[in-house]
């Protein structure tokens, strides 16, 4: 019986920002709370809760917010899959409802990150006496960041970005392109982290991190949360009008991990799989990019989201740098790109991202996105990738179209 | 007596020095790291191959900000070895704007470190092939 659509019936997501006052269950609660207010229901009426979060994935979080919003018993999923990790939590809970174990679920992302500083590029411990010693599966005797290349985040995606530009001609100006365009898009969202527009000439000229990423190019370490209820079409049918007139269909749900190819090697490829994941996603929904209103992909960094317009296929092949030139992924364009201004300027806290760019295209589709509402919006798409690698895409749909 | 050490297993420091991959014996695939089981194939059984020390820049990046430990700037790259193998390292005496779609490049060593006994570790890095451009 609950073999058929999945619906979304509440979505929430607290503000993105630094928040030294709350802690992880207390961000957790604000968003989990809110998306059930927005649900018309109450924990008591879930079947089960999952939740994301990567960095105290250890302390079995979705039982302390339980504690927090209601102990009822039901099955808690603690879930980690890097930058995906809530778009897991999300796919935990549909598994359960396409299973036909659970009517109604609670998916839960959230993270506290704070100044956390460069991602993937924490230091060894240092030995009294320092004796070369061969380590792990590569033999290393020492750190070899920065000496044999660079395999931290930063580095990983100004590479994943200059393949593409060595193959396609973008240019580092294009590159910036992006990050003007989301900064300027961020202004609209009271959500995000940071709401301040940059020229060209202050993206270019700012601090550069990793060729050709500057400083305003890469995403911001941030607290937040972010929930959404969902049901089954059966249930969906029990429910009040008001609630049905809003929800909004999850019409593809997909996740890939990256299959091996020969550059893998040495570079995590986040290519591959988000090609695959598009690919799938758009033959679930019965759709194609042409048919999406507004996208909200992984922009951790601005080359990441210029190679994201081939990857999920909103351009032509190669044609990525003329496609953001044309103005296409500006709110006003024919496919508006990360209108909340995405990760460069929304924030991303790992956890909650892959629910909250959920509730950014959920919101829209609703008509509810208030002075950043893309207008009569009826079909959009999420992105979400981590290293090294879980990529997720999903396609929801207004209930009218 | 101090020595000389590889700052990884896959680098061999003979004359000249080289990098050796793991090869799975059921598809050829190469590895750089010991593995339990092919990740394309699924074969348990690899050799050892030496690759070439030769290539052409498949991607790159310059590094600005790093942890404290990390001296910056440095070019990173991603190396498309002649005969396959692909790998990552630091390209050496060149500047950002000289990279250009496939340059050419060759293998290099210095040394990255000098432990308490005195021993070197050797790392690898790639330069411009200058005449091949």
């Amino acid at each position: 019986m609950s073999n058929g659509d999945i619906w979304i019936i509440g979505a929430s997501m607290t503000p993105f920002g630094r928040f030294p006052d709350k802690d992880l269950i207390d961000l957790a609660a604000e968003a989990a709370l809110d998306a059930l207010r927005d649900s018309a229901m109450s924990i008591h009426d879930m079947d089960i809760l999952t939740m994301g979060n990567v960095y105290e994935a250890n302390s079995h979080n979705g039982q302390r917010l339980q504690k927090q919003i209601g102990q009822t018993g039901i099955p808690v999923y603690n879930v980690v899959n890097a930058c995906a990790t809530g778009a897991t939590a999300l796919r935990v809970a549909l598994l359960s409802i396409k299973a036909g174990e659970s009517d109604v679920g609670l998916a839960v992302g959230v993270e506290k990150m704070g100044k956390s500083g460069l991602i993937g590029g924490a230091a060894k411990k240092r030995d009294s006496k320092k004796v070369y010693q061969p380590n792990g599966r590569y033999g290393s005797v020492l750190k070899t960041e920065g000496i044999l290349g660079t395999g931290i985040m930063p580095g990983v995606f100004a590479q994943a970005g200059t393949e593409y530009a060595l193959a396609h001609g973008v240019t580092a100006e294009q590159f910036a392109k992006v990050a003007q365009k989301n900064h300027a898009h961020s202004v609209l969202n009271p959500l995000a982290h940071y709401r301040k527009e940059f020229s060209l000439a202050d993206i270019l000229g700012a601090e550069v991190i990793a060729f050709p990423n500057t400083l305003p190019m890469c995403c911001p370490n941030t607290d937040g949360a972010a929930a959404v209820v969902v049901v089954s079409d059966a249930k969906l049918r029990t429910l009040d009008p008001d609630i049905r007139r809003r929800a909004v269909k999850i019409s593809a749900s997909v996740m890939t991990s990256d299959p091996w190819i020969e550059g893998g090697l040495v570079q995590p490829d986040v290519s591959t799989l988000t090609r695959q994941a598009a690919a799938t996603a758009y033959e679930q929904a019965g759709i194609g990019p042409e048919d999406l209103d507004l996208v909200e992909l992984h922009d951790c960094f601005a080359t990441a989201e210029l190679i994201h317009y081939d990857n999920l296929g909103l351009c032509e092949p190669g044609g990525a740098g003329d496609f953001l030139d044309s103005g296409a992924p500006w709110r006003d364009g024919s496919t508006p790109v990360n209108v909340s201004g995405g990760l460069l300027s929304k924030g991303h806290p790992l956890g909650a991202t892959g629910i909250a760019n959920i509730y950014e295209v959920a919101t829209h589709l609703r008509g509810e996105a208030g002075d950043r509402q893309i207008e009569g919006a009826k079909v959009g798409l999420t992105h979400v990738i981590g290293l090294a690698s879980a990529c997720a895409v999903h396609v929801l749909e207004a209930r009218s179209s | 007596m101090p020595g000389r050490i590889p700052v990884v297993d896959y680098l061999v420091l003979a004359d000249p020095p080289y990098l050796q991959a793991h090869t799975c014996v059921g598809c050829n695939a190469l590895f750089f790291d010991r593995r339990n089981a092919c990740a394309h194939c699924g074969a348990r059984e690899f050799t050892s191959k030496a690759l070439a020390n030769t290539g052409r820049v498949r991607a790159y990046t310059q590094v600005h900000r790093a942890a404290p430990s990390v001296p910056v700037p440095y070019i990173s790259v991603i190396v498309d070895l002649d005969g396959g193998g692909v790998v990552k390292a630091n390209l050496l005496d060149t500047d950002l704007d000289d990279i250009t779609s496939g340059l050419v490049v060759r293998l290099t060593t210095f040394v990255a470190g000098v432990d308490d006994d005195g021993t070197e570790a050797i790392a690898f890095g790639y330069v411009p092939v200058k005449e091949q451009q």
